[in-house]
């Protein structure tokens, strides 16, 4: 029975497989490149193989004449197209405008064929003749060029006196910790199809923010953005690389535009490593005073990272220093180096992902220094409030999550003494670190609407990237309305949908669940203005009234930030083995308990978490983006060089969830986990390998030469 | 380029093909007969997003050509279920959320089928091993492993699948 009055189904909180499951393991789930199109012609890009110069001669006679070409696309015959700013677009350069080349990797032409395989044949056949010009690609040789950038976020921030408690300080760690450049690697390549109609465009796009596409879409084609529609019904990952707008996407519209044919762009993975971002390696320098007993004076974290010519691309690595322990004095600082690279973008976890690796280990260093243990260290460092802006959290129930996770992982049977812990030839180590995330709120606006056979249709034009969402937003509107969550069916990814944030920033459920709340919430009134009463069919009471259907509209906007300070929060626990003669660190457990506002489903949040455990595993032990710096350009642009996590490289990984309610970030009481199970993961592992091995490594990722005595 | 005319059978059914020598069984797959169920992730045989079987045998799709498989039985993904009832290996990884974006799921399954039917299920790390040709970005990796020793246990009930 479907009842629009009966007590709440409490399809909240309560486990639930994934509604499109079924599509996804049959293989109908319809991503980008799976787009069916009449006429549908193909285009493969070439790019330059030189990090800085000039395009001085392109020949493109042979790439024109070979089968199948329709047209080959460069800067001197694609029309020039207005600029976008960043954001929504992830960088301000855009390809094929002029003969400038800014970066290895940046696209010199666009073959388009009736084939594929046309298509990749005539890339392959351009050639360029370059002026080339002097460049550096390696920030880490030129620290002392780094200047202030300018970005979303503060660069510098002062509490206290630091130099004064630095040099009281009777305990004092300063050190300095680098991260690699990564990248998202996504395992599907960004797509593109693009269709024109009557001077309107289709695009179905592999992307995280559906109006963010058709935002600079519509401004660098000079069209009005109605003219632009955009959809992604599913997309096969993001991570952040596909959550700005890049220059394939916007290349392929204008293309179509000129061919008058429907066009198809997927990257290949080695074209991936330069086409939509990555994450910027960092140099971190932490200097730590503290008491006899571990109660930190002063914390002063300062953070420097490569970014493009031509773009600002701060990565945030003091932030996590500004609000995680309590210290009277706190300063830290951000700076960047621009180099002949293209432009840094947001990846899982960005900001605090990066800068919890530093913090979290130089605490681990402080643990030793001070001879207490690790965990002790921490809770006697809790900060009650932000210690940098002085105003309450929104919610933290970190202390629960360093009971409960210390618990289930047996912390209290550790022998602190690095290389006390083995099994024969194998050395054990035992790491923790904190995680923190910063919660990122954006406004959205959904519908929600009874037909007449009852069911519910949730319309948001949000993207399904992985996340859950089509599960989720069904659960809320189902307790709302009091129907089982098999009624309820949601239609996203599509601009001519009520409009939502992008998902990232792990805002989704926060921000459009909150929309999807307050339209459900209206409808149920409406409804109830019917005379809808307990246990009667939401279908009946619309055909009572003379109504085939039934619609609310709902929105939500964070406003102000105001009085609170707003994070996730987290407590990582990791084993690792290393065998004695060949030291390569094996993670064989981690446990995680994370406070992170209600969760509305846990069988796709605990998914989620291990998700982004796995990507602190990469982190630490595996994933680099090395580069040539004589060439300026990667080593591996691919999955053999450039090494995720594979399924060996994963053990058990348990996730507890700490009761809480965060009813300042979201009427729902729920905040963001997306990447929150990304953060803290890494630093424990690194901890725990000087556990295992007494090699303090404070460079990541952690290889085997490093261990090596 | 001379096309070649060949015929493949796929999911037990037989088309007839003008086909590029250089197309690789993946795109054939997609671009041609449009079973969009197989995914591209490199390209290169290195993510195991484009495992389809052929002959019963798993096969990376993207690391052959489509031209030499005249007369091989080909399943992929959208010729697993039988009578719109899912596999005991698809059902099971809905049951333990063995997916998050989905795509390397088609994968994962026709790896996963083929895992079992080697006798490389026996215990979680035989199965991690042998299921790390298929790269998860989004991390399913536990509950893959979940999803396989389960399915694994219902395919030897019901053998053969
Ligand atoms: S697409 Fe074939 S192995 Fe990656
Ligand atoms: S489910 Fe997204 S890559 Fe595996």
């Amino acid at each position: 029975m479907i009842s629009v009055l009966a007590p709440p189904s409490r399809a909240i909180g309560v486990p639930h497989e994934r509604l499109d499951g079924k599509e996804k393991v049959s293989g109908r789930a319809c991503y980008a490149a799976d787009t069916p199109a009449e006429r549908l012609a193909y285009g493969v890009f070439a790019l330059a193989n030189i990090p800085r110069g000039r395009i001085a001669q392109l020949d493109v006679g042979r790439a024109e004449h070979a089968a199948g070409v329709l047209r080959i696309f460069t800067h001197e015959n694609m029309p020039r197209l207005n600029p976008v700013s960043s954001p929504p677009a992830g960088q301000s350069l855009l390809p094929l405008q002029s003969d400038r080349i800014a970066y290895e990797g940046q696209p010199i032409a666009l073959a388009v064929a009736a084939t594929l395989e046309q298509a990749a044949h005539a890339a392959s056949l351009v050639r360029a003749e370059y002026e080339r010009e002097p460049f550096n690609v390696d920030f880490r040789t030129q620290l002392e060029r780094a200047v202030e950038g300018q970005s979303f976020f503060e660069s510098d921030t002062r509490v206290g006196d630091v130099e004064r408690e630095l040099a009281q300080a009777p305990i004092r760690i300063a050190q300095r910790y680098r991260t690699a450049d990564r990248h998202h690697c996504a395992m599907e390549p960004s797509a593109t199809v693009a269709r024109w109609e009557n001077g309107s465009l289709t695009l179905d796009d592999a992307t995280q923010y559906v109006w963010g596409v058709r935002m600079a879409v519509a401004q660098a084609l000079d069209i009005a953005p109605e003219r632009v529609r955009v959809r992604s019904s599913y997309a096969g990952g993001g991570f952040g690389s596909k959550g700005y707008v890049w220059p394939h996407q916007v290349l392929t519209a204008a293309a179509a535009r000129e061919l008058e044919r429907p066009l198809k762009v997927v990257l290949t993975r080695a074209q991936a490593f330069t086409a939509h971002g990555y994450q910027t390696a960092s140099e971190q320098a932490l200097d730590i005073g503290a008491e006899r007993d571990g109660t930190l004076r002063a914390v002063r974290a300062t953070s420097i990272n490569p970014t493009s010519r031509f773009d600002d691309y701060v990565e945030y690595c003091a932030l996590s220093a500004r609000s995680l322990y309590a210290a009277p004095a706190i300063e830290t600082r951000h700076r960047v180096v621009h180099v002949d690279r293209s432009t840094p973008t947001p990846m899982r976890a960005p900001h605090d992902g990066v800068a919890m690796v530093g913090l979290e280990i130089a605490m681990d260093e402080l643990a030793y220094e001070a001879g207490i243990d690790s965990l002790e260290l921490r809770l006697r460092n809790y900060a009650q409030r932000d210690p940098t802006t002085g105003k309450p959290f929104s919610s933290k129930e970190l202390r629960a999550c360093y009971r409960l996770a210390a618990e289930r992982f047996g912390w209290s049977g550790r022998n602190p003494r690095p290389g006390a812990m083995r099994e024969g030839r194998v050395r054990i180590g035992w790491g923790m670190a904190t995680a923190l995330m910063g919660t990122f709120r954006m406004p959205a606006s959904a519908r929600v609407t009874v037909e007449s056979d009852g069911r519910v249709l949730i319309e948001a034009g949000t993207q399904e990237i992985g996340t859950g969402v089509r599960t989720i937003m069904p659960q809320i509107a189902a307790d709302v309305l009091g129907v089982p969550i098999e009624q309820v069916r949601i239609a996203l990814g599509d601009t001519t949908l009520p409009e939502t944030g992008g998902t990232f920033g792990s805002s989704t459920t926060m921000s459009v669940g909150s929309a999807v709340l307050d339209a459900a919430t209206r409808l149920r009134d409406e409804l109830r203005e019917l005379g809808a009463h307990e246990d009667e069919d939401l279908g009946a009471v619309l055909s009572r009234s003379g109504r085939t259907s039934l619609s609310a509209d709902g929105a939500w906007s964070p406003g102000e930030e105001g009085d609170f300070s707003m994070h996730t929060f987290g407590a990582v626990f990791a084993e690792v083995r290393v065998d004695e003669d060949l030291p390569i660190p094996r993670v064989s457990r981690v446990v995680g308990a994370y406070s992170a506002g209600r969760i509305i489903n846990p069988t796709t949040a605990r998914s989620q978490i291990q998700g982004g455990m796995v990507w602190g595993i990469g982190q630490a032990l595996l994933e680099e983006s090395s580069m040539d710096p004589t060439l300026g350009r990667y080593l591996s642009k691919n999955l053999a060089g450039y090494l995720v996590p594979a399924n060996a490289d994963v053990p058990e990984l348990e996730v507890i969830f700490a009761e809480e309610v965060d009813a300042h970030a979201s009427p729902l009481g729920a905040k963001g986990i997306g990447e929150l199970g990304a953060v803290g993961v890494a630093p424990a592992i690194a901890n725990a390998v000087f556990h295992a091995t007494g090699v303090r490594v404070r460079e990541l990722p952690i290889r085997l030469e490093m261990l090596l005595a | 380029m001379t096309l070649l005319e060949t015929t493949l059978r796929v999911n037990g059914t037989s088309r007839r093909l003008e086909i590029d020598p250089r197309a690789t069984l993946l795109d054939a797959l997609r671009e041609r007969l449009g079973l969009m169920g197989t995914k591209k992730g490199c390209d290169r045989g290195e993510c195991g997003a484009c495992t389809v079987h052929v002959n019963g045998r798993r096969v990376l799709s993207c690391m052959t050509l489509a031209a030499m498989h005249e007369g091989d039985e080909i399943t992929t993904i959208e010729g697993l279920a039988r009578e719109g009832t899912l596999h005991p290996v698809q059902q099971a990884f809905i049951e333990h959320d063995a997916l998050q974006c989905g795509y390397c799921t088609s994968g994962q399954i026709m790896s996963a089928v083929a895992c079992v039917r080697e006798g490389h299920a026996g215990d979680e790390d035989e199965i991690r091993e042998w299921m790390s040709g298929n790269l998860c970005r989004c991390g399913a990796y536990p509950n893959i492993v979940a999803a396989v020793a389960a399915a694994a246990q219902v395919m030897e009930q019901h053998a053969p699948i």
